[in-house]
């Protein structure tokens, strides 16, 4: 470091400053103008074009009829409809045999190989009733779907539909005052939220960057379509001809990622209006060409990368989860597990927002991944019902292939269509798993925005569920 | 055809320099004791994570959309006894630094001074991706054009002549097709030419703008020349320094424009500079 060089530098500074003052402010764009000029002469020597192509209007002609005022929203529903159907009825037959595979024939198994070999009950218990059957529950319910899931959204990726969709939303995301990007993190988001709020870098406003952060936990992520689309195909399903129920359930599901969307917007809108006014940035979004998607290599990144890698983290927590809650309901305090002390403190609440107790505490075990809410909400209900010839016992997850015989369960466990449903919503509104919070905190740096984005959606959740329930009440007088 | 001529091709393959690809050795994240730091940068979806992951064997993930990439991928790879690092930076239409994307991918060409930038170009966007490539060519000369997505501008039925390109450019120019593995081969060589200095650039510069501009411009450069000798942008730091960006500014009062020289920052015209502060 030398003394006179910092003398030059303020120098040379100075000088700029002085010539700058002398150009005028056009400066800036004076120069872009000569970078424009010269790309423009360079292209032109090197680029040859014999007349448009048949392919160019190809492309113009589906970008008319996929971004049209009239079109563009109705295709858009319809493409995302025919999505989750195909998954939910070809999630059936491999999600059967999968069941049959682990829980029916590997769980006797390794429960007569625990007793051969004279392990303690207690140890047995926790190892195989507790963490292999949680993580056998959560592989054989998570992995059909997502690997049926995800590689038809990694098609339509390739293929450059989402661009379109982002060009769709963007008026509205501009209306309700957040940014246009905030349609492409909505997008990921729907994979996974931790991944969406990383995704909300491409967007350069740190107000708007906020408000994307903060509502993306309403894009229904991965974790939570299978709660979904189970209890969709549970009280969804049931309520229409058996040749309709795939249908009917698809579009519950649908119906309920679309309030999700709604949401983000309502949200996004009154935030932009109290706590983070500010302008509203412009930018220009690219629709790029559509392209042949390549099939096999997008079979084999969906799996790998999304796949594998969802259902690994999955797999992570469910071990311990399955531990926990079979700890909790087979410890006894005063003759009841606490499982059962806690499902009783907090059936009070449940019912007063049209849930219950079995639904909040399933929640509360489920915070590390919302991929376990199903197998514990079951888990506990059998627990609380002292349902007997179903399951194998006390904190034993389970499944049953036969959904009449589940619905039954639950019907037994004190659940209506209103149960159903509030499910399905307080599923979509609550707070993020801790994977996304923790990213929150690590994008924002702020424990303060952190906080709000955790609570606001769980607060925004009972406001929801409660006022479901409080109109079910009063227009069917049950529930 | 003996046996003879077949073992003797079989042998010579290796060491051929037609025989690229073979040469390739993907590394994935592994990337100690790297020879070489190549920077990819393009517009948005002009298919630098495509290329990335094909140098690499990394399965970073690709999707047809601009913005997708917004951490910077870093992967090695082996080519030709030489090991490379390379450094998949956000997509941007500039290097004016309106976005912290757009700045990101600038500090990396800029301070982290890759031995080869390769500008990823979308061979049916010709000019619009020029303007890009132009502005990295004001920052550094040590460019590889890849023309990409050429299967594309050949469906869209447009002819774009790399020859042509790469002389008005005076940098290598690669006509590939990544999705379908083409044009890879050209690539390698190419970024293992300017990386060795077997090929030396001689970059385009703009030359067109306005009279008092272009006045105030050399008198700026002249004078950054003479305090940072060597530095090979003194012309790009005197525009940015003219735009009053403040982060050149700062940069250069902090000296980390100065080692960018690759000779320490000197003082011209005054030998009895006072040293503070220990070796430099």
């Amino acid at each position: 470091m030398t003394i006179s060089r910092d003398a030059h530098v303020e120098d040379v500074l100075t000088t700029a400053r002085t010539l700058r003052s002398n150009l005028g402010s056009d400066f800036h764009e004076q120069w872009v103008e000569a970078v424009y000029s010269t790309a423009a002469r360079i292209a032109d020597r090197t680029v040859t074009k014999p007349g448009e192509k048949a392919r160019v209007t190809l492309d113009r002609t589906i970008d008319r009829l996929v971004t049209s005022r009239l079109w563009g929203f109705p295709i858009m529903f319809l493409l995302f409809a025919v999505m989750f159907w195909l998954t939910i009825s070809g999630a059936n037959v491999p999600s059967a045999f999968l069941s049959w595979l682990l829980i029916d024939t590997l769980y006797p198994l390794l429960r007569h190989g625990a007793a051969a070999i004279g392990l303690p009950w207690w140890l047995w218990g926790l190892l195989i009733d507790g963490m292999y059957l949680g993580t056998a529950w959560v592989v054989s319910v998570m992995l059909p779907p997502m690997a049926i899931f995800f590689p038809l959204f990694t098609l339509l990726e390739d293929f450059g539909y989402l661009p379109r969709v982002a060009f769709n939303l963007d008026w509205l995301f501009k209306r309700a005052g957040a940014h246009g990007k905030q349609a492409m993190t909505t997008m990921m988001g729907f994979g996974c939220n931790a991944a969406g709020v990383v995704a909300t870098r491409i967007i350069d406003s740190p107000r708007e960057r906020l408000i994307a952060i903060l509502t993306n936990n309403f894009a229904l992520c991965n974790g939570r379509w299978p709660t979904q689309i189970l209890i969709a195909t549970l009280f969804i399903g049931s309520l229409v001809p058996a040749h309709l129920a795939g249908l009917a359930s698809a579009m519950a599901v649908v119906g309920v990622a679309g309030l999700g969307v709604v949401l983000t917007f309502a949200i996004a809108w009154s935030l932009s209006r109290t706590v983070l006014r500010g302008q509203v940035s412009t930018f220009s979004l690219e629709l790029p060409p559509y392209r042949p998607p390549r099939i096999l290599q997008t079979l084999y990144t969906s799996v790998i990368d999304r796949t594998i890698l969802v259902l690994w983290r999955a797999v992570v927590w469910a071990l311990p989860a399955g531990a926990l809650i079979w700890l909790t309901s087979n410890i006894h305090i005063g003759g009841r597990s606490i499982a059962e002390h806690l499902v009783a403190l907090l059936n009070p609440v449940g019912l007063f927002v049209g849930l219950n107790g079995v639904i909040l505490l399933a929640y509360v075990l489920a915070i590390p991944a919302n991929e376990i809410v199903i197998p514990t909400v079951l888990m506990l209900t059998v627990l609380v019902t002292g349902a007997t010839g179903i399951g194998q016992g006390a904190g034993v997850m389970f499944n049953l292939e036969d959904t009449n015989q589940l619905l039954s369960l639950l019907r037994s466990g004190g659940w209506t269509l209103l149960t159903g449903i509030n499910l399905m919503l307080f599923s979509l509104i609550h707070n993020p798993c801790s994977t996304t919070i923790y990213t929150i905190y690590k994008e924002t740096a702020s424990a303060k925005w952190t906080t709000v984005a955790a609570l606001m959606p769980v607060a925004l959740g009972f406001m929801v569920t409660f006022l479901v329930a409080q109109v079910w009440r009063l227009m069917i007088g049950v529930g | 055809m003996d046996t003879q001529t077949v073992v003797a091709t079989g042998a010579g393959c290796a060491a051929c320099p037609i025989h690229h690809v073979a040469n390739l050795l993907k590394l994935g994240v592994t990337m100690d004791n790297w020879d070489f730091v190549v920077a990819l940068a393009g517009n948005p979806n002009t298919g630098k994570s495509t290329v990335f992951n094909a140098l690499t064997g990394l399965r970073q993930h690709t999707g047809n959309w601009p913005g997708k990439t917004v951490t910077r991928a870093e992967g090695g790879f082996e080519y030709g006894g030489h090991r490379y690092k390379l450094v998949d930076l956000p997509g941007t239409y500039s290097l004016l630094a309106a976005s912290p994307d757009e700045e990101a991918a600038r500090d990396f060409i800029l301070f982290g001074r890759p031995d080869v930038t390769v500008v990823v170009v979308d061979a049916t966007r010709i000019e619009r991706n020029l303007n890009l490539v132009l502005q990295v060519l004001e920052i550094t000369d040590r460019v590889v054009v890849c023309l990409n997505l050429m299967d594309e501008a050949r469906r869209h039925g447009l002819a774009v002549d790399d020859r042509t390109l790469a002389r008005e450019l005076g940098v290598p120019v690669v006509p590939a097709s990544a999705r379908y593995r083409e044009g890879l081969d050209g690539l390698l060589r190419a970024v293992s030419d300017v990386a060795t200095g077997h090929v030396v650039c001689q970059p385009r510069r703009i030359h067109n703008e306005p009279p008092e501009l272009k006045a105030a411009v050399a008198a700026i450069t002249a004078r950054i020349a003479a305090v940072f000798p060597g530095l090979p942008n003194a012309r790009w730091v005197a525009l940015r320094l003219l735009d009053g960006d403040e982060h050149i500014i700062q940069a250069m009062r902090k000296g980390e424009l100065g080692e960018l020289g690759g000779v320490g920052p000197t003082e011209p015209s005054a030998p009895e500079t006072v040293q503070v502060g220990g070796l430099r």
